[in-house]
């Protein structure tokens, strides 16, 4: 087996060093009784060439080995990445090494994150941003509870419903064993948090709205702001579409309080849902609250600069059962990879893959509109909108599937069953003119 | 003694990214806009976030410089107990990077995702057969987002018989993350000790254990390195007063092969794909924790579910007694793409063969060394050791100076101060990939590292003096934070 190295001679020398006659003898502490008898059931072992061929073989089950056309968002977006991106990130220093709790030889990890920390603060105009986060919707429950344990008196976080579906599900899971409660905020005819409902709450901890939300729509944060101040509660806001805050105004300059993220647009791939990358940010008087890794600037013995993990106190290993969180390891190689492509794009190309995508988005609207689809809600959006499709577009959606490798908006009627014949549609600087005037046609 | 790895070379400074950007450099190869137009209403706008502006030169400079001044796997030996940083294949990153995986997106639906929904199955029913457990759940991110699943899927079984229990047992040999885990559901921990050979004893278990218990969390091996020998009682014991038994499989390198936890009563297992099942660490993540349950326990499992039906793959969240959701899709599945090629290529013979070369080796450096270092419990050992300094203790030499000239030496120092149970813990895991002369390499420096102890003792409070940076000052570091630049 070519990643075991050692030679039968090796194994001799080293059993007699251990004191063992053989290798099952090893194992004499493990009571005989338990031990596996026939050995385990699994496949032969593949060669490298058996293993391509197979892998490749369940890729290509994959719709996705085809190269398509992907109007879908919803969580995880179809960015271009580029080459210096992968190629940099997979430097096996960064790849293969542990979490840095040996700062010495740790220094490109912990200079790294502390850059992609300062970018992170700086995207969303906060105070601190954490070293990651396994993705938004686990990074929003971690919000919800600090609200929770901030707010004594209140048992209760308000959740808008068009927070992502599954970051919602996942902050009930969270929730379930602890007593508190998830109470839904309802959302309006135009397809946004209802304020008037909001501010009808009591008993809450905390209020968390997404913006840009589920169905793509900005919210008016600074009305968020007012309620929560009003009600003396934490304010809490996500989202799922990073590249959103390359133009528009970030969750900070509302006064948020806590901030969680998907960062899996800044040069991540899709992979299926994962591992994406969970970014959560808050104001300092929060600092010693938020769950996870920090890296912060440190001072060597020869006065030297440099970077260590630090406030440790607040986490698992140190303060055990009284920790604020019981994350351990998180997303960091896909922060490093978040801190790779935001200083490839550069203050110049955020701005400009950010109003390409709201182009984009704009222009696929306007030509879903001319083929027969209805523009079901007003507000303005960023990459995504929903609408309505006439009658026979699911029949043609699958074909254009099946023909064309062309995935044209996401059912909401799974998520919002009032919404049938509803879908959120997602353009990005990947898609071109002609792709969507081509389905255009299509589906007219 | 032989070469050691460890040698002065030429490294360069590189200042933070944005102390590069110069007005007007950008390091991506802007598109050409083929519709118009469409400018937001500036009340919805905002700043240009102050991003670095970098040539493409300056980027790859940029990270090439800093990836320099790390430790990886790849760079030289890594004995980090409790970790597994073993070799990880890099035939598994080429997987991974296959167009169909990469470009997969999540709610393309079943049909469009046939081969990811396979491996998933088929890796599933692996890690089932490799733990001997019924199913498995493949949505936790990480080591301690699958405890958190197990916890919560006792919490939800306690809760079905309908009576919820207030507290849970964790040795002094247990996993750092394992009382934060069961404070997340609500559930005190109660402190059970070891027994003088340091593994539990049933008739502890047995004095602690009551109706009020939801359960006992195992890490076997323990942290210690010992095979738990009175599992199966414990467990027994455990079940007979309504509790369940949790085992931590973050040590499962130690075993594959040889012991199937879920035959020896253990009720819910976590495993970490990025330690036992070869994925790269990253610098402390992207992980992935899959869970194993026995039929017991499988309603409870997190949704959605990979169900088979004839030969396609389905995902079902009917489940009624599931704990819910844990993640926004389906948990890490680029890692677990890298775990599946590792177990196709190597076998029931090569995971045999790994768990038995993984305690080879633990075993030849406790032997090796326990003439240098104080050897707290002289027994036999699985994957890992654990030294301490109580010998160096007289020359005012402590466990962290060791780690720190290791450094020097070329080596990533073990893991230190953990388990909480040895004081000055030096906890040494090899792992299978290392060879022979490696370890020699390792051994012979920390028996060099051992006499500077006594005679030049100067050299190790001042290590290291290699790497980039010299000791830092973490203390004044946390005082007054600085947590951007």
């Amino acid at each position: 087996m070519r990643y075991l190295p050692h030679t039968q001679e090796d194994i001799q020398k080293m059993l007699a060093v251990a004191g063992a006659g053989s290798l099952d003898d090893l194992f004499k502490t493990i009571p005989d009784a338990v031990k596996v008898k026939d050995g385990l059931n699994l496949p032969e072992p593949m060669s490298e060439w058996e293993l391509n061929d197979y892998m490749e073989k369940l890729a290509s089950e994959n719709i996705a080995c085809k190269g398509y056309t992907c109007l879908i968002g919803a969580g995880s977006y179809d960015h271009y990445i580029p080459a210096i991106i992968p190629y940099l990130v997979s430097r096996s220093e960064f790849a293969t090494a542990y979490t840095p709790y040996q700062p010495e030889v740790s220094q490109g990890t912990l200079q790294g994150i502390y850059e992609f920390q300062t970018m992170v603060t700086d995207l969303l105009g906060m105070d601190i941003a954490t070293a990651s986060h396994y993705d938004c919707g686990t990074a929003l429950a971690e919000c919800a509870l600090i609200a929770l344990r901030k707010n004594k008196k209140a048992d209760k976080i308000a959740v808008s419903d068009l927070v992502h579906p599954s970051h919602r599900e996942i902050i009930d899971t969270y929730l379930k064993p602890t007593g508190y409660e998830m109470v839904l905020i309802p959302h309006t005819k135009d397809g946004l948090t209802d304020m008037t409902a909001l501010e009808a709450m009591d008993g809450i901890a905390g209020v968390a709205v997404q913006s840009p939300n589920f169905f793509g729509h900005i919210e008016d944060l600074a009305a968020v702001k007012k309620v929560a101040d009003a009600k003396k509660i934490l304010f809490i806001t996500s989202f799922t579409e990073a590249l959103a805050w390359g133009i528009l105004k970030n969750p900070g300059s509302f006064g948020a309080d806590l901030v969680a993220g998907e960062g899996q647009s800044l040069g991540i791939a899709k992979t299926f849902g994962g591992p994406g990358l969970g970014l959560l940010a808050g104001t300092s008087k929060l600092m010693r609250d938020l769950p996870g890794r920090l890296v912060g600037r440190a001072k060597d013995s020869n006065g030297d600069d440099g970077y260590v993990l630090t406030l440790s106190t607040r986490e698992q290993h140190i303060r055990r059962e009284r920790a604020s969180s019981n994350i351990c390891s998180n997303n960091g190689l896909n922060a490093m990879t978040a801190a790779m492509y935001l200083s490839t794009i550069g203050k110049i190309g955020i701005r400009e893959i950010a109003q390409l995508n709201h182009d984009k988005a704009m222009y696929l609207k306007s030509a879903l509109a001319g083929a027969g689809f209805e523009p079901v809600f007003d507000p303005p959006f960023f990459n995504e909108f929903v609408m309505k499709a006439p009658r026979d577009f699911n029949r043609k959606r699958i074909d254009l599937i099946n023909r064309q490798c062309v995935f044209a908006g996401l059912d909401l009627a799974p998520y919002y069953p009032e919404l049938t014949d509803h879908y959120l549609f997602c353009a990005t600087e990947k898609v071109s003119k002609q792709q969507m005037d081509q389905l255009a046609k299509e589906v007219a | 003694m032989t070469q050691r790895p460890g040698t002065k070379g030429l490294i360069f400074n590189e200042p933070n990214v944005w102390d590069k950007s110069r007005e007007g450099r950008c390091a991506i190869s802007l598109p050409k806009a083929d519709v118009e137009r469409s400018p937001l209403d500036p009340a919805l706008t905002g700043d240009t976030p102050n991003l670095p502006q970098l040539s493409e030169l300056d980027v790859v400079r940029h990270y090439t410089r800093l990836s320099q001044w790390n430790f990886g796997v790849d760079s030289g030996m890594y004995p980090l107990g409790s970790c597994t940083m073993k070799y990880n294949p890099k035939t598994n990153e080429v997987q991974a990077a296959r167009q169909g995986f990469a470009g997969a997106h999540p709610l393309a639906g079943d049909e469009c995702s046939q081969g990811a929904l396979r491996l998933m199955y088929d890796l599933e029913r692996s890690l089932a057969e490799i733990t001997g457990f019924d199913a498995v759940t493949l949505q936790p991110a990480a080591g301690a987002h699958g405890e958190l699943t197990g916890m919560l899927i006792i919490h939800a079984y306690h809760a079905k018989q309908g009576r919820q229990r207030s507290k849970i047992i964790i040795p002094d040999t247990a996993h750092g993350t394992n009382p934060a885990s069961a404070t997340l559901c609500g559930y005190k921990s109660v402190n059970l000790k070891s027994g003088p050979k340091g593994i539990l004893e049933p008739e502890a278990v047995a004095e602690i254990m009551d109706e009020e218990t939801a359960g006992i969390m195992i890490t076997n091996p323990n942290t210690l390195g010992l095979f738990e020998e009175n599992i199966k009682e414990i467990c027994e014991i455990v079940h007979a007063k309504g509790g369940l038994v949790y085992g931590d499989g973050a040590n499962m390198n130690a075993i594959m092969g040889v012991v199937q936890p879920g035959k020896l009563g253990i009720d819910v297992l976590h495993l970490n794909l990025h330690k036992t099942f070869s994925t790269p660490h990253g610098g402390g993540g992207p992980g992935s924790g899959p869970v194993a349950v026995n039929e017991k326990l499988t309603p409870f499992l997190p949704v959605p579910r990979v169900e088979k039906e004839l030969d396609t793959f389905k995902f079902v969240t009917d489940c009624p007694d599931s704990i819910g959701r844990l993640h926004t899709f389906y948990g890490h599945f680029g890692v677990m793409i890298k775990a599946y090629a590792y177990i196709l290529t190597m076998g029931a013979q090569g995971l045999l063969d790994t768990s038995r070369l993984a305690v080879l080796n633990a075993n030849y450096i406790k032997e090796s060394l326990k003439g240098t270092l104080n050897l707290p419990y002289d027994r036999p050992c699985m994957h890992e050791c654990v030294f301490n300094d109580a010998k160096q203790q007289e020359y005012h030499i402590s466990t962290m100076d060791m780690a720190k000239r290791l450094l020097d030496y070329g080596f990533h120092p073990p893991t230190v101060y953990f388990p909480l149970v040895v004081d000055g813990a030096f906890m040494v895991e090899p792992t299978e990939t290392e060879s022979k002369e490696d370890i020699d390499q390792f051994i012979d420096a920390v028996k060099a590292i051992a006499k500077e102890a006594q005679t030049d003792p100067e050299k190790l409070t001042s290590a290291p003096v290699l790497p980039k940076v010299t000791r830092l000052d973490e203390v004044a570091a946390a005082r007054k934070p600085c947590l951007r630049g």
